[in-house]
Parts: C-alpha cells; sequence; structure tokens
C-alpha cells in the first residue's frame, strides 16, 4: 500500500511542476488560445495517468514550448526505458546459449517472438477447423431434420482445444469473476471494520490468520468442497472455473477489506460529527459521506488485490489443471518438446504484460478518482 | 497455397462424411456430446486418430479430448461422471472392481493397444551393468537383458547405503507388472503389498513408486528414482534428454501383451448403450486405421500425435517408438515392428484371459490378500470385460463394409491359447490361474497370506 501511495504522490508531484506551464495574466485575444491549451493540459494529465507520460514532451515539442527541455524529457522517459530494454534483450540473448538443458538450449529473444508467432498462427488454424466443424454440424442437422421433421438437435459447441488467446480470455474471465467476489465481500466487510471498533477487533485476528495463506493450500480444499456442494444436472458454470474463482477470492479478499477498513477509519472525525449534529440518515451518511471520502483507499486495495488475484490464479490453474494460462505453463511442461521451453517464455511474458496492464487499468481508475474527491 | 490446400481437404472430408452418412443407418444414441480422458502417452492414438480423422463424427459423436493429470484422477473423474469414459490403464477397471484402491464399477469392451512400455535406468545405473553385459559382434549389448544383469548395480546401492528406486505409472498399471515380472524372473524381489500396507515395499530389494508418466524423465534427471518403468514417448524421452538408457521392452518381458483399456462406468454403460457401441465403432476403426498397410500410417499418428493438445513431445521422439523401431541407447535403433500394436493379433478385443493375467499378478504381489479359486478369476474377468458391446460394433462395422468378417475373433471363447512367451519361459494359461501362480518362483502361492510384514501359510484358507 504505502509503495503505491508513494507512485501517486510523485505522479501528481511532476504534473503539478510540469514545465511550460502557461502563466498568467495574457492578453484578452489570446482568451481561446488559452482555452485550447488548457485542454491539452487535461489531455496531457491523462497521458500520465494511463502510463503513457512519454508523449508529453513530443506534444510539447511539437507546440514549440522549451524545445531542450523536451527533448532531455523525452530521453528520460522514452529513451532510458527503451534502452534498458534493449540492453536486456542483448544480455538475455547472450545468456541463453551457454545454458544447456535436457529440452535443448534457452531459447533467445528470437526463438520466443517465434514461438509467440506460431501460437497465434495455431489460433488462426484452430478457427478454420472450428469453422469446419460448425459446417459440418449444419449439414449434418440439416439432413436429420430432412429425414425426420421432430429430430432433436442441440447445437454443440466446438469440440476441439482451447487455443491460447482462448486460454488467456479464460484467465481473464476467471480472474474478473473471483477479483468481483473478492470486492462484494470485502468492501461491506471493510466498511464494518472501519465504522466499529468492536467489529474491527472481532476480526483482526482471523484476518491476521486467513491473509498469509498461500492459494495452494486452499486448493484442495475448495476443489473439494465445490466437487460437494455443486451438484447439478445442467451445470451454469464448469466445476473448474468456479474452484479457480474462489480460490482467486479467498487470497485476493485481504488488501481491499484491510485497505478498506483503514480507508473508512480515517474519515475526518469533524465531519461525522457534523453528520451526528445534523442527525443524518445512516443509508445518506454512509453514501454521501463515508464512501466517497474513502473511495481512494478503497481503489489502492482493489488494485493490490488484483494484482495478487492474477498472481494466485495461475498457481491455481497450473495445479487444480483447470483451463487457463496455468494449465498452458502445465500442459507444455509436461509436453517436453523442443519448443516447449520458449512457449514456456513467451507465457511468463504474457503474464507479466497481461498483469501490467491490469494494473494500469485499475490505476488509472484509482488517480481518476482521487483527483475527483480531491476537486 | 496452403490455404487453397487446407480447403481442398476440408472439401473431401466433407463430401466422404456426406457420403458415409447417407448409407449408414445411424444409431439411435442416448448423448451425442462425450468428453473422454487421456494421459499423455502415444497409445491413446486410437482417440486422437478418431478424432482427427472424423470417424467420431460418422457415428454422430461429438467428442471433447482432455489430458489429466495422472491415473487417479482418470479414474476419478470417471466416476464422478466428469468424464464419460477414458483411456485407462488395464489393471485399473479389474483394480477398481476388486477394490484395490478406489472401489467403483468400471467395465471395458476395448483394448487400446497391446505393448508399448519399456524399462529405463538412469545412466549411473547403466554405467554399473553395462560392463558384465553380453555383447554381439558390433560390440553392442545382445537383447533381451534380464534382471540379474541389474543385480550389481542393486548390491552396490545396497553396500552404499542407498535404497535402489524405481517408479511405476499406478498401483494397478501394466508398468507396476511387468517390471514386478521382470525383476522376479532375475531374482530381485520387487516386494509385496498387504492390506496393512499398500506401499508394495515388503521384502523388496527395488523399491517400486508411483510417478505420473510424463514427470518420469525429470524424476530420474533429479535423481528421485533411479529408473523406471513407463509407456512411450517417455523412454524415448530420456535418451534425447540424455538422462538414461532404456534397457528392456514390455514385448520381451511378456510378448503381446494388453496394455490400455478404453474404461467407461457399468451405470454409463447401461444408461448409453447405442452411445458405447457408437464410441467402440469409432474406435475400432481408429485401430485398424494405425496398422493399416504394415503402419503405412504411422507417420501421419506420430504428426498428430506430437501436436501439444495430444502428446506435445517432438515428432522425432515420438516416431522412434511409432514407426516400428526402437533406440535401446543413444544411436542403438534397432527394429522392432511389434512394439506398438492397435489392431493386428486381435489386439482391440477384451479377451478375458488378459483379464485374468492381471487379477493373477494382483493376487501374486498381495494386492489380493487371499487365494481365490479359479472360477473367482473367470467370474471377475467376465464382469468387468463385457464382450457383448465390441461384438455388436464390430458387426456393425462389416454391414457397412467398414470391416472383414476376418478382423475379428468370432468363434474365440475368450481365452487366449496358451503362451510360452515370456522372458522366464513360464506357460502362460489364461484358464488355469492358480496353477499358474504355483509355477512363479517369487510371489504369494496357494494360501499364503502376508501378516506383519511376513510370509505366512493360512491352514484351510484357499
Amino acid at each position: 500500500m504505502s509503495t503505491s501511495m508513494l507512485a501517486i504522490r510523485r505522479e501528481q508531484a511532476s504534473t503539478a511542476a510540469a514545465p511550460g506551464t502557461p502563466e498568467a495574466p495574457r492578453p484578452p485575444q489570446e482568451a481561446t488560445k488559452r482555452r485550447e491549451s488548457l485542454w491539452i493540459e487535461r489531455l496531457l494529465r491523462l497521458f500520465t495517468t494511463v502510463g503513457l507520460g512519454f508523449i508529453n514532451p513530443v506534444v510539447r515539442l511539437c507546440r514549440g514550448e522549451n524545445p531542450r527541455q523536451q527533448v532531455r524529457e523525452l530521453w528520460r522517459q522514452l529513451g532510458v526505458p527503451l534502452l534498458a530494454i534493449a540492453v536486456f534483450l542483448f544480455a538475455w540473448s547472450q545468456a541463453s546459449g551457454r545454458i544447456q538443458t535436457s529440452l535443448g538450449q534457452i531459447p533467445g529473444p528470437i526463438a520466443v517472438a517465434k514461438q509467440a508467432r506460431s501460437l497465434w498462427e495455431d489460433h488462426k488454424a484452430e478457427r478454420a477447423k472450428a469453422a469446419a466443424f460448425y459446417e459440418r454440424q449444419e449439414r449434418r442437422n440439416a439432413a436429420r431434420l430432412a429425414k425426420d421433421p421432430n429430430a432433436r438437435i442441440t447445437p454443440v459447441k466446438y469440440t476441439g482445444k482451447p487455443t491460447y488467446i482462448d486460454q488467456i480470455l479464460t484467465s481473464l474471465k476467471t480472474v474478473f469473476t473471483g477479483f468481483l467476489l473478492a470486492t462484494l465481500v470485502a468492501v461491506p466487510l471493510g466498511i464494518l471494520c472501519g465504522l466499529s471498533r468492536t467489529v474491527n477487533a472481532s476480526l483482526n485476528l482471523l484476518i491476521q490468520i486467513f491473509k498469509p495463506v498461500s492459494p495452494l493450500a486452499w486448493l484442495p480444499l475448495v476443489t473439494i468442497i465445490v466437487s460437494a456442494v455443486y451438484v447439478t444436472a445442467d451445470p451454469l458454470f464448469e466445476k473448474s472455473f468456479l474452484i479457480s474463482s474462489i480460490t482467486v477470492t479467498l487470497c485476493s479478499l485481504w488488501p481491499t477489506l484491510i485497505n478498506t477498513g483503514v480507508g473508512v477509519n480515517s474519515i475526518d472525525r469533524d465531519l461525522l460529527n457534523v453528520a451526528r449534529v445534523l442527525q443524518l440518515k445512516w443509508t445518506t451518511r454512509l453514501f454521501k459521506l463515508v464512501l466517497p471520502s474513502s473511495l481512494p483507499l478503497i481503489f489502492t486495495g482493489m488494485r493490490l488485490s488484483l494484482g495478487v488475484g492474477w498472481m494466485v490464479l495461475i498457481a491455481a490453474e497450473m495445479l487444480a489443471q483447470n483451463p487457463g494460462l496455468g494449465k498452458f505453463v502445465w500442459d507444455e511442461f509436461q509436453n517436453g518438446s523442443s519448443d516447449s521451453l520458449a512457449r514456456l517464455m513467451v507465457a511468463v511474458l504474457t503474464i507479466g504484460i497481461i498483469g501490467f496492464l491490469l494494473d494500469r487499468i485499475m490505476h488509472t481508475v484509482q488517480s481518476l478518482l482521487d483527483f475527483g474527491v480531491r476537486r | 497455397m496452403l490455404k487453397a490446400m487446407f480447403h481442398a481437404c476440408l472439401l473431401t472430408t466433407v463430401a466422404v462424411l456426406g457420403s458415409t452418412h447417407a448409407a449408414a443407418a445411424e444409431l439411435e444414441l442416448e448423448k451425442e456430446q462425450l468428453k473422454l480422458g487421456f494421459i499423455k502417452l502415444t497409445d491413446m492414438a486410437p482417440l486422437a486418430i478418431a478424432y482427427e480423422k472424423g470417424f467420431f463424427e460418422d457415428e454422430g459423436l461429438y467428442v471433447t479430448l482432455e489430458p489429466q493429470a495422472n491415473w487417479k484422477v482418470v479414474l476419478d473423474r470417471v466416476i464422478t461422471g466428469e468424464l464419460d469414459g477414458a483411456h485407462m490403464l488395464a489393471g485399473q477397471p479389474l483394480g477398481a472392481a476388486v477394490g484395490i484402491g478406489t472401489k467403483a464399477d468400471i467395465v471395458t469392451s476395448f483394448s487400446m493397444d497391446l505393448n508399448g512400455n519399456a524399462t529405463t535406468v538412469s545412466n549411473e545405473v547403466w554405467n554399473l551393468m553395462k560392463a558384465r553385459l553380453p555383447v554381439d559382434a558390433q560390440g553392442k549389448p545382445v537383447h533381451p537383458i534380464k534382471a540379474d544383469a541389474l543385480k550389481p548395480a542393486v548390491d552396490a546401492f545396497k553396500a552404499a547405503g542407498k535404497p535402489f528406486k524405481m517408479a511405476m505409472v499406478f498401483p494397478v498399471s501394466t508398468h507396476n507388472y511387468e517390471l514386478r515380472y521382470w525383476l522376479a524372473a532375475g531374482g530381485l524381489h520387487p516386494g509385496f503389498y498387504s492390506p496393512s500396507d499398500v506401499s508394495g515395499q515388503i521384502k523388496a530389494d527395488v523399491f517400486l513408486s508411483v510417478t505420473p508418466p510424463p514427470q518420469m524423465p525429470a524424476a530420474m534427471e533429479a535423481g528421485t528414482v533411479n529408473g523406471y518403468c513407463v509407456g512411450e514417448p517417455w523412454n524415448q524421452q530420456a535418451i534425447f534428454k540424455g538422462v538414461g538408457v532404456p534397457i528392456v521392452t514390455d514385448l520381451e518381458i511378456w510378448k503381446n501383451n494388453p496394455e490400455k483399456v478404453f474404461g467407461v462406468t457399468r451405470a454409463w454403460a447401461e444408461k448409453h448403450p447405442n452411445t458405447h457401441v457408437a464410441l467402440l465403432k469409432a474406435l475400432i476403426r481408429a485401430g485398424q486405421w494405425l496398422d493399416a498397410n504394415n503402419g503405412a500410417n504411422r507417420k501421419e499418428a506420430a504428426q498428430i500425435l506430437s501436436r501439444s493438445e495430444y502428446v506435445g513431445a517432438d515428432y522425432r521422439v515420438i516416431a522412434n517408438s511409432m514407426t516400428g523401431t526402437f533406440e535401446y541407447g543413444r544411436g542403438d535403433k534397432r527394429s522392432v515392428p511389434d512394439f506398438n500394436v492397435f489392431f493386428r493379433y486381435y489386439a482391440t478385443y477384451p479377451y478375458y484371459s488378459d483379464a485374468v493375467w492381471f487379477l493373477t499378478q494382483m493376487r501374486r504381489w498381495g494386492q489380493i490378500a487371499r487365494s481365490q479359486p479359479d472360477q473367482w478369476y473367470h467370474e471377475t474377468a467376465k464382469k468387468v470385460y463385457l464382450t457383448e458391446p465390441y461384438r455388436r460394433a464390430a458387426r456393425l462395422l462389416i454391414e457397412e463394409k467398414k470391416a472383414a468378417h476376418s478382423d475379428f475373433p468370432w468363434d474365440t471363447d475368450g481365452y487366449r491359447p496358451p503362451s510360452k512367451e515370456f522372458i522366464d519361459g513360464v506357460e502362460y494359461d489364461g484358464r488355469k490361474p492358480n496353477e499358474y501362480l504355483q509355477k512363479l518362483t517369487i510371489g504369494l502361492k496357494q494360501g499364503q497370506v502376508i501378516e506383519s510384514g511376513n510370509v505366512t501359510t493360512k491352514q484351510g484358507a484357499t
């Protein structure tokens, strides 16, 4: 929590001290220009928020604001990271050739890029197969209806393998379901903890005990319980999907719960006293006072939760053999073909990039809220 | 270009499917969408081929194939109904019927293949035994290698105070019984099971334990085990990875031994009799395709199996054993045309005598605690191996001109003729299980039981 708060503060500091901010007073004929630059300022701040801060110097450069400073800024924000990546890739390609494993050499960046492409080709080929499958099915069903107009036809989903893209989508679906469940449980509980010292005291120990439990410990329990409880003839969800989501929920609940509690607890006492004096209803107090002022911290918690959830999910899928990226990793490990190492690396990079994007999205939402509240 | 070819393929398959459909009188299917489980081994080939070649769809079945983590998971998921049926070890339905491990009512009407396993030892063990092996004119070791040759290595481990550990894939797996048979034939005791100690290591010289097939090479590389008995491609993988040397194939231990079966629960088979027969028809055709024209299709089969959704190992590793050869040591590739048999020798027929052999071995090593009369062996075999659905599927295939009358053993009473083609030459006659057990040197005999770690004879027990 503390690091992310620091990050927020630093970014705000940088926007506040953003160079070239137009300074009043100005001649009246420049009013339109001023309005325009206000818009651009806002846009630039949005770029910084979503993590595209390197665009800003480019824009400012185009507008002719203090070129030397902008170039330096561009170098710092874009040049340096790119250079770092280039150095990393070079070091990787140099080191990879030297390590010999039972599956061959560790693949370099080029081999990994090739596998990423082959996974994409695989995906396209599988889609073509699926199209052919549906065509055959339609033909068969038409033939059956021609023979017997009352034949019972049930549409069948494609029976082939899930592709890499499918696995990514499954994982995203699972993690968001688990995250949603976690939020639904954690936010109300957190508010209760923040509002009442008694509730806080009663839950605190339990939270402290369950928080550090690894997903791998939860998983067998969840599997057995879900298998026993969720028995239906026509299941709405796959059991494996439920098991993975619930495991994610159990592990990612805690940051949101704790942050919400802290957020609610740290509301200005004066505000609460005013509310008491005005004899506001508890619903009004909750929705007009407590929630708005603790939203930034709730979102900080949710952002951490999503990060934890994503990490937990891969482990859960791997161990429970549930569909998703984790299963892909496990299958490739088992396959042990000469492509496996490169594919595993593609998976590692994908998991990392998706985790990064998820964090950015949450960060954007969080900053926007933060900004709104501050205003 | 590729796209055009692909389209052409598509059109022909569609045309073929269309035409076969017009001719076939379709079975009234109780269930069209099925999920079948398998373990990443080359002998799951009939399932992959039936899917890829459209044999399932020809029967109106929409099948999803799903790889499973290990044999226990396969069995459990078939029992709970998450899987409609699965690629199983021949011993699994029988073990479930007898109550070794999980007790359940699993039946089979289809034997998926014969042979296909081998035993591999680590480089360390190979170096200990290599020196004393007889060699041929080219300086290559003479096969079959008997377990006597392993003795120096086991003794060296004993002297160093280390247990000699070997892995097999499941307590009721073919591999367990083959490995035990081979060790015992060479005078090494593989250990007994008892009702209170199911580790199977009582009195053992060589300690056997369970590891899932795809993890075998990694386990040996990590030094957790000193050798293993497993199906392909995991023996060939050891050579490619340079972690071990395959020393004996199961076909040298018992020529044309039954290996995997296709198992479903009895309840499933009774509820879906037509679907079961349709499945068997597709699987029989897949077996036929795999053995057609002297294995002309095996290369294509190896290509299909090397895809990541099936076995996923490299093509060259899979092709090594699937195309009629077997590589014993690096570069020591020999012709073994019968290493994988999917249809020849009536491989797909569920013979009672095959079931009885597994039951005798369960008794021999104490998994069946007390001796049983011959009658019990035959009844248990007939309870688990259902020949009627198979015969019905075969008749339908002949009617549809997809198979010939001579493809199936119509006159058999379910027992293969007695055979001496074992590594120790002991004759096995499936009709006389108890007589067979008496002939085997190491192992429990009539009336013997394991009590507190010792073999004792119970008076009056039969």
